[in-house]
């Protein structure tokens, strides 16, 4: 695009000379035509400025202007106009008037045709690896906070999972399944060329929110090996590659957009209410004849949930300005504020986000520069999350307050008048005096920087150098206050507690590489090359404080080390060839070396290679069909690795000293504080993924109906994790290291289809469905008789999970429950002998259900009508369960009637158990979870050009997390851990916003 | 020719860039050592002698919890604290301790329902092997060669010398506990190294042979008796060790060795230990100072050496709302003993025997509250206020919160020894007389009522069940109970029931294999050279 208008300034003078001898021509010649229309938007019925309109088969050309029209003097025997413009379908219209009004149609993947990839961009067409690419119309709409949101439930394969209500609160990023037990299993996400932290830092547990989804151009989402091979070691779990916006040539646009929001609970944890607790516990003292916990009991209906959540407001505004300063340096610059609470009172999260995009090209475009900076800073306010659990658990038959010294909170308290609990502290704090006495500030700074510059060689203009060199610093620092009057405060020693944080992340990349491109006409091919070297650098500062009292007595057990900076380094070589055969055949095969300090010497490099294939089937077999508009076979293979989630020198042989002077032994009169060797594996290596993939990519009808079909398997061997080790093997009785493999197999469709489409109205539907199945093939001694595989998942330390050969990971291992016959209810504590050895034993526990959904699905659909369009996107799982653990820790008589001496309140469930003590390894707690979740209903109308038509305005409504249809009898299905157990209470808001956007 | 060179230098300046970045990829921690570094100086040697003794006291490297030694899901506070677990494995399964938890399997320990896939013998099982596995570490770095290398010599070589007796006989310690609840062990010494072959599995006879040969091998290379600084072992630890082994001696090898235990008893009655005057002052946050009678304690401070294992754990446990008479913040409301062990007092308002330390203010000492009726409620049951953290000089202690005690835990005391020789003597072990064995009981007694004018007992009275009763009355709640019941054949049998034995309110028989624990099956499934104990 750029090119080719460099090309047109180019050309200038011809071009005028063209069309000063065109015009006298047809002053001349009557055998001309002047042909003028208007070009709209087929959707929206806008005009389109900037058409290109050329006379086919000449050089005649022309524009339309601003209200679309256009006019252009068509040669005798010149039959045909063709219109073009960027991302629309090109249109070609036999000439039989003067007045020829055209519409054109976005093209089905428009902005998608370009695909960023590793390492460059491709043609759509001409991708050879499983690579979805999400760009900024497609995204998810609505309020969203985090960028990763806005792929949810957009591509097939990728499984996005928001941990929970809080403002800011990040989400867990599966692609195909984990491809890992113990390491990470989440992607590597690529910010403009850098791989950034997506890990959280003190004072953000989220760095992706960081990052403002209004910047954001495109997502590409590569799963296949073939597509991540040239990340290497960080590749094994898929790659995420966010491109953001930048400048364009032109002349200056300003884009705003404002949103407000305001987000609801619509629903609580199901507990008991004040009158049903006041029945259970004085029939169970008419039953007994002690009155202890009677006359406890209060008067009040106090639905504790409610006291504790708000309606949040939001508000998210945007202002970007791109365009091309003095005609030749493009750029962007873009400021953002949102400020958003959480429905959790006091809960709030604020960010304040800026980016400027500069591209610009010298020494006559040898040198193309490209510079992105971004600089973020987070707010956050905490809510404490304990007064989600304790406003569950709280007492609904006391009032709130209560006239005492605990800030005028009503407390449990003993005979003596401190609160009941140990420690000087409370087991179970009002919830509102944890919302309104503790305070927890943070902020986090962030600054992503990168320069690429882009040399073409002056005397080989084939050849191109690139260096890229990136920065990714985030600083975070907070500061937690507990008021004296907290109840656990009052009668600790220091009266109130005033704790620092602070933890600054920097890591920076530098990269050279050469791209070699040359078309060999002879032979019809096309080979483009690439041989890089980079060098990547994550060093983490932290800092350790002391705590200190309110009037600013240090507290003990101050830490030994007023820092630590944990580090690791990556070096790598990585190599890429892509050939195009005929423009038929497509070849792509790449390797990368990478060498990691997390590893010994010998282990320390890891070659990593992928062979890509396509072919174009449409072009090879129907060529002239009208019905196939596209087919393309996809094969790729390749091994990726994976070293994240481990820490940086397991492979080493050292002594931790004790971090704080809580830790210490007495000789004589003498502290001494401690020295330990630490557990390690010297022989520690990376875990390699193998995986194959095949795919189709097809279109019918003018791609009318379009998609894609993926087959996979990916298997992992020596996979890293943590298992027990024999006693006495070595400084822990477990260790990190490589055991057993896995295997993951998996079938992902997408369809887009355009169901309705005629002048005035276009329906477009699409929906995504992913097929995955893991199982574990191999684990440490699974030769060994009666092994029952590695326990995961605690409920309260008992483990209701395992990772056990042949099964997917964390499938569930409990006890078979026996229910009533006549009742329905499961009888307490009583479970089926399974092995019929008249014994109830650990021996009669059995493999039930998996959390891992069998099935992923996402819907998306929009019905465009003149200038309104209404869209609908849902996603789901099939086929998962989950461990209701809330109900298992707290439908208990034992947690109403707390042996502490006070009353608790307990779920609902206990209604359906009647079980007086926990009974975690019972199935009564498994449930299906499959679930279906519609995330938005977006309303959006075009109101086309306003301010005397300086500026277009566009205004969207919607509503996000609208229902959730589910078995599954907990807060919400959706899970955002691996091992299934499902103990969220925190609720997800449903978010009503309104905004508008403006172009001008 | 211009654009040419301004290639060419961009070539070159690339290449630079590259060359530059490589062979940085040796990278180490900033705070932890390698060895090389950690024992390049005696205090790098202090620290890890510290962290060895310190096995015993805390769970990790930060108090009171966090970077624990032993990780794997085991609870830091609750399944791999040394003091916590001695206690829990040597006293839940007897008349000595009930719970009123509900926390994962540890009512099974009373009930005798537990199994080799109990989580708690998981961690009973994981802290002494993890010591010793420490332990041989240090060995290995104490050799003479390596402290010439490094350039240590002269004094600071001598106590680095001085601590190698010490450390073996802590590993001695360590493994006698796995002789006493696992029988079999996992064995390993100096001469294993980290991450080669999978450890061996010893027989607990030969278990027995190995402790009893380290222990008098260097049985005259730790310090004299009484002369070490404190915190730190001498011989009469060894000796005290070897006493008790060998009053057990029929329960691990099947062969009596009551001689040996009166030899050993007396050498340590004979190195100038005295009962301290204050029974209950044994037991308090200032017990430190009774170096008159504890031969070796484990060393707890409310601020230094802090966890939720260690002696904060008895003062919590056994305290309810009555938190404060045990000088901390707060009660856990949970362990309490049983009737039958209660009744071993005559008189349980302690007003008599003054060893008689329950909360009768409270709860009274009458039949019926005496009685457990319920396990799961806390207040149903005789309460017991032997460990209080609370200085028996009025001064504060160090723990300002009172979370974490000050109390050393009391390993060996001169009155077991005393027990120890009388019992020996009892059942006909030779080389010591009756007459002692009698006056050292009434020393015991004496000390117990305040006067020799009550509680004084007679040749005629030293019968084996007195003997048993005596240390019950004497060791209850520091780890001797089942021992001593596995030694008198009570633990598993119907001959002494006492409330919920085997889960039963009136106390049932059980299976013998209860006389040891079960190996922990995921230790069976890491190692295949383990095997189960019988029964299991």
């Amino acid at each position: 695009m750029k090119s080719s208008m460099l090309k047109i300034y180019k050309q200038l003078p011809q071009t005028i000379a063209l069309t000063i001898a065109c015009t006298l021509l047809s002053v001349i010649s009557l055998a001309q035509n002047v042909v003028s229309g208007k070009v709209t938007n087929f959707k929206t019925g806008l005009p389109l400025q900037g058409v290109t309109v050329t006379v086919k088969g000449t050089k005649v050309s022309s524009q339309s202007g601003t209200d679309g029209t256009y006019r252009i003097t068509v040669p005798a025997n010149s039959k045909i106009l063709s219109f073009s413009y960027v991302s629309y379908i090109n249109k070609e219209i036999v000439i039989n008037g003067s007045v020829l009004d055209v519409v054109l149609a976005e093209s089905v993947q428009d902005l998608t045709d370009i695909v960023v990839v590793a390492y460059g961009t491709r043609k759509k067409s001409d991708l050879t690896g499983a690579v979805t690419s999400v760009s900024a119309k497609d995204f998810q709409k609505g309020n969203i906070n985090s960028s990763e949101q806005l792929l949810q439930g957009k591509v097939a394969g990728l499984q996005i999972t928001s941990g929970g209500g809080s403002a800011g609160g990040g989400s867990r990023i599966r692609i195909r399944g984990g491809a890992s037990l113990n390491a990470s299993n989440d992607p590597l996400i690529v910010v403009d060329g850098i791989p950034v932290e997506s890990n959280g830092i003190s004072g953000n547990d989220n760095l992706l929110n960081s990052i403002n989804p209004n910047d954001i151009e495109s997502m590409s989402v590569l799963k296949d090996a073939s597509a991540t091979a040239l990340y290497g070691s960080r590749a094994s779990n898929g790659v995420i590659i966010i491109t953001t916006k930048k400048g364009t040539k032109g002349k200056v646009k300003f884009n705003y957009n404002s949103q407000v929001n305001v987000g609801t609970v619509n629903k609580n944890v199901k507990v008991l209410n004040g009158d049903e607790v006041r029945a259970i516990i004085n029939a169970d003292a008419a039953k007994s004849g002690i009155n202890t916990y009677k006359n406890l009991l209060g008067k009040a209906n106090t639905d504790w949930q409610k006291l504790i959540y708000q309606d949040a407001i939001g508000w998210d505004n945007n202002l970007s300005v791109s365009g091309a300063l003095a005609g030749v340096l493009p750029f962007r610059v873009s400021a953002g504020y949102l400020t958003q609470e959480g429905v959790l009172k006091t809960d709030k999260f604020n960010r304040l986000t800026t980016a400027l995009n500069l591209s610009p090209k010298l020494f006559k475009n040898h040198l193309s520069v490209n510079i992105n900076l971004k600089g973020s800073q987070t707010k956050n306010h905490y809510a404490d999350g304990g007064a989600v659990g304790s406003a569950a658990s709280f007492d609904p038959t006391q009032s709130v307050n209560a006239t005492n010294v605990y800030g005028g909170y009503f407390e449990w308290l003993q005979s003596d008048g401190k609160p009941i609990g140990t420690n000087g502290g409370s087991v179970q704090p009002n919830p509102l005096s944890l919302l309104y006495l503790r305070n927890n500030n943070s902020v986090v700074n962030r600054f992503i920087g990168n320069i690429q510059l882009d040399y073409k060689l002056h005397f080989f203009p084939d050849l191109h150098v690139m260096v890229n060199y990136g920065m990714d610093n985030a600083f975070g620092k907070g500061d937690d206050i507990r008021d004296p009057k907290l109840v656990t405060q009052v009668f600790s020693s220091t009266k109130g507690r005033h704790d620092h944080y602070a933890q600054f992340k920097n890591n920076s990349i530098i990269e050279t590489s050469l791209f070699y491109e040359k078309n060999i006409k002879a032979i019809k091919t096309k080979v483009d090359v690439l041989a890089g070297h980079t060098y990547q650098d994550f060093t983490s500062y932290n800092y350790n404080y002391a705590g200190y009292s309110s009037n600013g007595t240090e507290m003990p057990g101050a830490p030994t080390f007023a820092t630590d900076k944990p580090q690791n380094r990556l070096e790598s070589y990585l190599g890429r060839m892509n050939l195009t055969v005929n423009d038929k055949y497509l070849i792509t095969a790449s390797l990368r070396r990478d060498a990691s300090s997390k590893f010994a010497k010998e282990n320390r490099v890891g070659y990593f290679p992928s062979v890509a294939a396509a072919w174009k089937l449409k072009d090879e077999l129907f060529k002239n069909s009208s019905k196939i508009s596209d087919l393309k076979l996809r094969l790729g293979w390749g091994i990726t690795g994976q070293q994240d989630g481990i820490g940086n020198y397991n492979y080493l042989a050292v002594y931790s000293q004790s971090s704080n002077a809580g830790a210490q032994y007495q000789f004589g009169n003498n502290y001494y504080s401690f020295s330990r060797p630490q557990a390690y594996d010297a022989n520690l290596k990376w875990e390699t993924t193998t995986t194959k993939n095949i795919g189709l990519d097809f279109g019918f009808f003018n791609n009318r109906l379009s998609g894609s079909v993926d087959v996979y398997q990916k298997d992992t061997k020596d996979l890293l994790s943590t298992v027990p080790v024999a006693a006495g093997g070595n400084f822990n009785s477990e260790l990190t290291t490589n055991v057993g493999s896995m295997v993951n197999k998996g079938i992902e469709v997408t369809i887009n289809t355009v169901p309705v489409k005629s002048n005035n109205i276009t329906w477009d539907l699409g929906f995504n469905v992913t097929y995955n199945n893991s199982k574990i093939t191999k684990l440490v001694g699974d030769k060994i008789l009666n092994f029952q595989g590695v326990s995961t998942s605690s409920v309260n330390d008992t483990k209701v999970g395992r990772h056990f050969v042949g099964y997917s990971p964390y499938f569930f291992y409990v006890a078979k429950q026996v229910y009533d016959q006549n009742t329905g209810k499961p009888i307490e504590g009583l479970y089926e002998d399974l092995n019929r050895d008249g014994k109830i034993d650990d021996k009669d526990l059995y493999f039930y259900k998996k959390p891992a959904p069998d099935m992923l699905f996402g819907i998306n659909t929009q019905v465009a009508y003149k200038s309104f369009t209404l869209g609908l996107s849902a996603h789901g799982v099939i086929g998962s369960y989950a461990y209701n653990s809330y109900d298992a820790t707290n439908g208990l008589l034992r947690s109403m009637k707390n042996p502490l001496n006070f009353i608790g309140n307990v779920s609902k469930d206990y209604l359906n158990t009647s079980f007086s003590n926990a009974r975690y390894i019972s199935d009564y707690y498994i449930q299906n979870s499959s679930y279906l979740r519609l995330d938005n209903i977006n309303l959006g109308y075009n109101v086309g050009k306003v301010f005397k038509n300086s500026a277009s305005l566009r205004i969207a409504a919607s509503v996000q997390n609208v229902f959730v249809i589910t078995k599954f009898t907990g807060m919400d299905p959706e899970n955002a851990s691996d091992d299934g157990l499902n103990g969220t209470i925190y609720p997800r808001p449903r978010v009503y916003s309104l905004g508008f956007n403006l172009d001008f | 020719m211009n654009n040419r060179l301004k290639s060419y230098l961009l070539i070159i300046t690339t290449i630079l860039i590259v060359s530059s970045c490589s062979k940085k990829l040796d990278l180490y921690p900033q705070n932890d050592l390698t060895s090389a570094i950690q024992y390049a100086t005696p205090a790098g040697y202090k620290s890890v002698l510290a962290k060895v003794y310190g096995t015993l006291s805390a769970t990790g490297n930060t108090g009171p919890a966090g970077s624990a030694d032993i990780t794997g899901g085991l609870d830091e506070g609750k399944q791999v604290p040394f003091i916590r677990n001695f206690f829990n494995a040597q006293e839940l399964p007897t008349d000595e301790a009930v719970v009123a938890w509900n926390d994962e399997t540890i009512k099974d320990f009373h009930n005798f329902n537990w199994t080799s896939a109990d989580f708690y013998l998981k961690g009973w099982y994981a802290r002494p092997i993890y010591n010793i596995t420490l332990i041989n570490e240090y060995l290995r770095e104490c050799t003479d060669s390596k402290l010439s290398d490094r350039g240590i010599t002269g004094a600071a070589a001598t106590d680095i010398k001085k601590s190698v007796a010490e450390v073996r006989f802590l590993r001695a310690f360590n493994y006698w506990v796995m002789l006493d609840l696992f029988g079999n062990s996992t064995f390993i010494t100096e001469a294993d190294k980290i991450g080669s072959d999978l450890p061996r599995q010893i027989k607990r006879a030969d278990l027995f042979n190995y402790i009893e040969t380290e222990l008098k091998a260097i049985e005259n290379e730790l310090a004299v008796a009484r002369s070490n600084e404190y915190g730190r072992v001498d011989q009469a630890a060894a000796w005290s060790l070897l006493a008790r082994l060998y009053l057990n001696a029929k329960v691990y090898t099947g062969t009596t060795k009551y001689n040996e235990a009166i030899t050993y008893a007396s050498k340590v009655i004979g190195a100038g230990y005295g009962l301290n005057p204050s029974y209950k002052k044994l037991f308090m946050a200032d017990n430190d100072k009774a170096t008159d009678e504890i031969i070796f304690a484990i060393n707890c401070d409310g601020v230094k050496t802090t966890g939720y294992g260690n002696t904060s754990f008895f003062v919590h446990c056994a305290a309810g709302d009555d938190f404060a008479e045990y000088g901390v913040s707060g009660g856990w409301y949970g362990y309490r003993a049983t009737s039958a062990f209660v009744n071993l007092f005559s008189d349980k308002t302690g007003s008599t025997d003054k060893r008689a330390m329950f909360t009768t203010s409270r709860f009274g000492t009458s039949p019926s509250q005496l009685v457990i009726t319920d396990i799961a409620d806390f207040n149903s049951g005789p309460h017991v206020k032997k460990y209080v953290n609370i200085r028996s000089d009025g001064a504060p202690v160090s723990d300002r919160d009172g979370v974490f005690a000050d109390i050393d835990f009391p390993v060996f005391r001169l009155s077991e020894m005393y027990l120890i020789y009388a019992e020996a003597v009892v059942r006909g072990g030779t080389g010591g007389s009756q007459a002692t064995a009698l006056s050292y009981i009434n020393k015991i007694r004496e000390r117990a009522y305040g006067t020799t004018s009550l509680g004084q007992v007679n040749l005629s009275d030293l019968t084996l069940q007195f003997m048993l009763d005596e240390r019950g009355r004497e060791l209850y709640w520091e780890g001797h109970r089942r021992t001593d019941l596995i030694r008198y054949g009570l633990l598993t049998s119907s001959t002494y029931l006492w409330p919920w034995k085997g889960g039963v309110a009136s106390g049932s028989a059980v299976n013998d294999k209860f006389n040891l624990y079960a190996i922990p099956s995921s230790n069976l499934i890491a190692n295949s050279n383990l095997e189960q104990n019988a029964g299991y």
